[in-house]
């Protein structure tokens, strides 16, 4: 790949993408349009999240990317092997050796630090498209900060179910300006949007960059008698026993049985390579697979 | 042109400029807080910090306004042969370079409520970049941070716009702090 | 004891090298040439080089043999590769009536200075299969005419002419570039044109029927259609003037639509334009009725609600590369988006079971 410039994207397009990102940095929650270039991989795939991601790479990075809170996954394996390829920056699966973190869908566990950035693939960056279909109007709402429409829907879900039935990519208000989208992530992670590290977010074919400085003031939307709340599987892991961290849910056997383990494969393993273990893990051994 | 126009630029541009953003990055992401940011040699009185800044984010779709000291030929060509940036009135600005006691702030793009993304980012050079004298607060700052600023009541008024505003890069020699609209100072 | 299945890399490995055996296909039969996909399969060739934006037959056939054929495929391969190419600058407006026609018909009138060339069409085929091809059958040598290079004019002049059309007023010098900054809206007929050129064939067709069958409906009738090539000029200024770099295939067609006029304004013809590289004439017609659906709002129209005539509407969902992809992703891994909701649904179930419940013990 030594036909293509360090980290794949040309130095015009990478300024483009860095002036976005500084605006969004100044702005925290605004979505900043930026000229997304279409990226050797599919739209909808993590294109403005490696976009983000290549424009801030510098060769002494050490890259690390999840999905689903996994290393091992197909497409983080994909995108890690891609900047490998294009950067040859070294990568790692460890959450603290890592300067640069890559995510879809999930924030780590391990409480990040103020040398590190996590850098977010985002689908739909506007908390109000769901609502209102047409950029024009949601524009113009958070110009207005006229946020009523999605303060309606809210007050809907829990006419409707007893509780506000937004499980994922749950809006919150930034510095008590923005209604912002944490990207797909479970709202069992909103309460760490508020961090010691840079978060970026990219949306490549929605063309948008927004960003939270570290200790941006971030909050879930919520009622006063219906408050915001991080909410799991009531389980603990069935292979290091944590009982605080995010749960996949496995179906296990053809009678339908069920496990829970870590989301985060890196917490997980570093637990076990601590000693704990769960009801279904076996003892930690190095190289295990 | 002059020789010296076609000296001074990032010598390996993907990897410096990669490295010199990273500093403005941390800069504008942590007001403040005072970066090391190298690369570009350009000609006097441009500090190494602002001409680094120049070459890491202006091109030909940006257009750059230099202001009283800062607007010599040898400055504009300099620009012009490394970024190929145009140079433009103040109002038309993306990026605005000079002194502070040169800069009018009041004729600058300060952004549309639609798009507060489309406001200048001013660099000013300072003679001193120092951790004292005034107390920042907002987004990126832990608790507060201090920083010597060159005027109080014009960044308090700019922070009163909120979203809309002016994002400052302040720079003296190698180093670089910067103050977004969001950060409240006293 | 569960033990985590791991081996992400060598999946994805082992599906490249089924995917490159898969591609080749049985090696008892010859591979196909670029030469052969080019010549023979011209105009899907066509599409790649319309959709993928890029006028480049060589690389559109290669990107046609490496994605087995899948169009959409093909034309995010030549996406991918264009948008690394660096920017010289612009061509100079192409001129197309000075267009060497393989094909030219009008709707509108009988005959007309030029005359009708019917060209390389379908048109007339009964679509019957030709079971001669399946047994290799050489293909029968036609009288061809080589283009006609005698200048053409466009049949809409007549009209202009006559002050039965509206006029086009000349655009800004340079119009802005879809590729390279982002979508705004409200957009421009420029960058409206620039999406619906490179826009999914099978949409724009859909679009432009939905108007036929009363979507805001605009009456069009073809004036003309033409296909053919045409030089690319280009200024330069080193040199201080504009010289010819190549010529592109091209296919344009207008379109005369319904009259406006008003009790100070007296009645005049509309326009809807489409231009595609290549010879895609559907693409062309169809991207003409959009066009001219698009434009409602500047000929004074009432925007009735289609589907046509919505810009952003239209625009946002034209271009497969972006939906494929967006569509597709969702095949990627969501559990951890689901278990939220498996969580959520759980909860909302069991306190609506237990607060029926207590109805049922209150009743």
């Amino acid at each position: 790949m030594s036909d293509y410039n360090f980290a794949y994207l040309d130095e015009q397009t990478k300024r483009m993408i860095r002036r976005a990102i500084l605006k969004g940095l100044a702005i925290p929650g605004y979505q900043v349009p930026f000229a997304s270039r279409e990226m050797p991989m599919p739209y909808g795939w993590g294109t403005g999240g490696v976009q983000v991601s290549a424009a801030i790479m510098t060769p002494q990075d050490v890259f690390k990317v999840i999905d689903q809170g996994a290393d091992d996954t197909t497409n983080a394996v994909s995108i890690r092997r891609f900047f490998e390829r294009t950067a040859g920056v070294s990568t790692t699966e460890t959450t603290t050796e890592a300067t640069v973190i890559q995510t879809r869908h999930r924030i780590p566990e391990q409480a990040l630090t103020e040398d590190q950035i996590l850098v977010y693939q985002v689908p739909i960056p506007e908390p109000l498209r769901f609502l209102e279909p047409s950029e024009v109007e949601t524009r113009k709402m958070h110009a207005l900060e006229d946020y009523g429409l999605m303060h309606v829907k809210l007050y809907e879900d829990i006419s409707a179910h007893g509780a506000i039935a937004t499980a994922y990519a749950y809006p919150v208000k930034v510095e008590d300006r923005y209604v912002m989208d944490p990207s797909p992530i479970p709202k069992f992670d909103n309460p760490k949007l508020s961090m010691p590290a840079i978060q970026l977010f990219g949306a490549g074919r929605e063309q948008r960059i927004y960003a939270l400085p570290p200790y941006t003031q971030v909050v879930s939307l919520d009622f006063e008698d219906y408050p915001f709340e991080a909410t799991k599987a009531n389980h603990s892991c069935g292979l290091c026993g944590s009982t605080d961290s995010y749960l996949d849910e496995l179906i296990v056997d053809d009678a339908g049985g069920r496990m829970f383990m870590c989301s985060d494969t890196d917490f997980c393993s570093a637990r076990r390579a601590k000693g704990h273990t769960g009801t279904s893990g076996a003892p930690f051994q190095e190289e295990a697979v | 042109m002059e020789a010296s126009s076609l000296a001074g630029g990032f010598a390996d541009p993907s990897q410096e400029s990669a490295r010199a953003f990273r500093g403005i990055m941390r800069a504008m992401s942590c007001p403040g807080s005072i970066c090391d940011i190298t690369g570009a040699t350009p000609p006097a009185p441009l500090s190494v910090a602002a001409g680094s800044v120049l070459v890491t984010l202006c091109d030909h779709d940006t257009g750059v306004h230099l202001a009283g000291r800062t607007d010599t030929q040898v400055v504009r060509d300099w620009i012009t042969f490394q970024t190929g940036a145009p140079l433009v009135e103040a109002e038309m600005a993306q990026f605005v370079l000079g002194c502070w006691e040169d800069l009018n702030l009041t004729v600058l793009a300060t952004g549309s409520p639609e798009y507060p993304d489309r406001s200048a980012t001013v660099i000013v050079e300072m003679p001193a970049l120092e951790a004292t004298g005034h107390t920042l607060v907002g987004p990126g700052i832990k608790d507060t941070a201090q920083l010597n600023l060159p005027d109080l009541a014009a960044l308090q008024n700019n922070a009163a716009l909120f979203p809309l505003g002016l994002d400052f890069m302040f720079t003296c020699s190698g180093q670089i702090a910067a103050l977004p609209r969001t950060t409240k100072v006293s | 004891m569960y033990v985590a299945v791991k081996g992400g890399e060598k999946a994805i490995d082992a599906a490249h090298s089924w995917l490159a055996e898969e591609r080749r296909g049985p090696l008892d039969v010859a591979e196909l040439s670029i030469e052969q996909i080019k010549g023979q399969l011209k105009l899907a060739v066509n599409r790649v080089i319309a959709e993928g934006s890029l006028y480049d037959p060589d690389l559109a056939a290669l990107a046609i043999k490496q994605a087995r054929g899948d169009m959409i495929e093909a034309i995010f391969l030549i996406r991918a590769y264009r948008t690394t190419l660096p920017r010289f600058g612009g061509s100079e407006p192409l001129n197309t009536e000075d267009m060497a026609c393989d094909r030219r018909v009008s709707a509108t009138f009988k005959d007309a200075p030029g005359g009708q060339v019917l060209g390389p069409t379908f048109d007339y085929t009964h679509r019957l299969l030709d079971f001669k091809l399946a047994a290799e059958g050489e293909a029968t040598h036609t009288p061809q005419s080589e283009g006609d290079a005698n200048t053409k004019p466009h049949i809409m002049s007549f009209l202009d002419r006559e002050g039965l059309i509206q006029p086009e007023p000349g655009g800004a010098e340079c119009p802005p570039d879809l590729t390279r900054e982002p979508l705004e809206l409200p957009t421009n007929r420029p960058l409206r044109l620039q999406s619906l050129t490179r826009a999914d064939e099978g949409f724009i067709l859909g679009m432009a029927y939905s108007t036929q069958r009363g979507y805001a409906r605009n009456h069009a009738f073809v004036a003309e259609l033409r296909i053919g090539s045409c030089p690319v000029e280009m200024d330069i200024p080193e040199l201080g003037f504009s010289i010819e770099i190549g010529e592109v295939e091209l296919t344009e067609c207008e379109t005369v639509n319904q009259f406006q006029g008003s009790k100070t304004e007296p009645p005049q013809f509309t326009r809807g334009y489409g231009l595609v590289f290549g010879m895609s004439e559907r693409k062309a017609i169809s991207m003409a009725l959009v066009d001219r659906a698009l434009r409602w709002e500047e000929l004074g129209e009432d925007n009735v609600g289609a589907p046509a005539q919505n810009e952003e509407f239209v625009l946002y969902h034209a271009d497969n590369i972006q939906a494929t992809g967006f569509l597709e992703h969702i095949k990627l891994p969501h559990y951890v988006d689901f278990q939220s909701e498996l969580e959520l649904i759980r909860k909302l179930r069991r306190e609506a079971t237990s607060c029926h419940r207590q109805q049922e013990a209150a009743e």
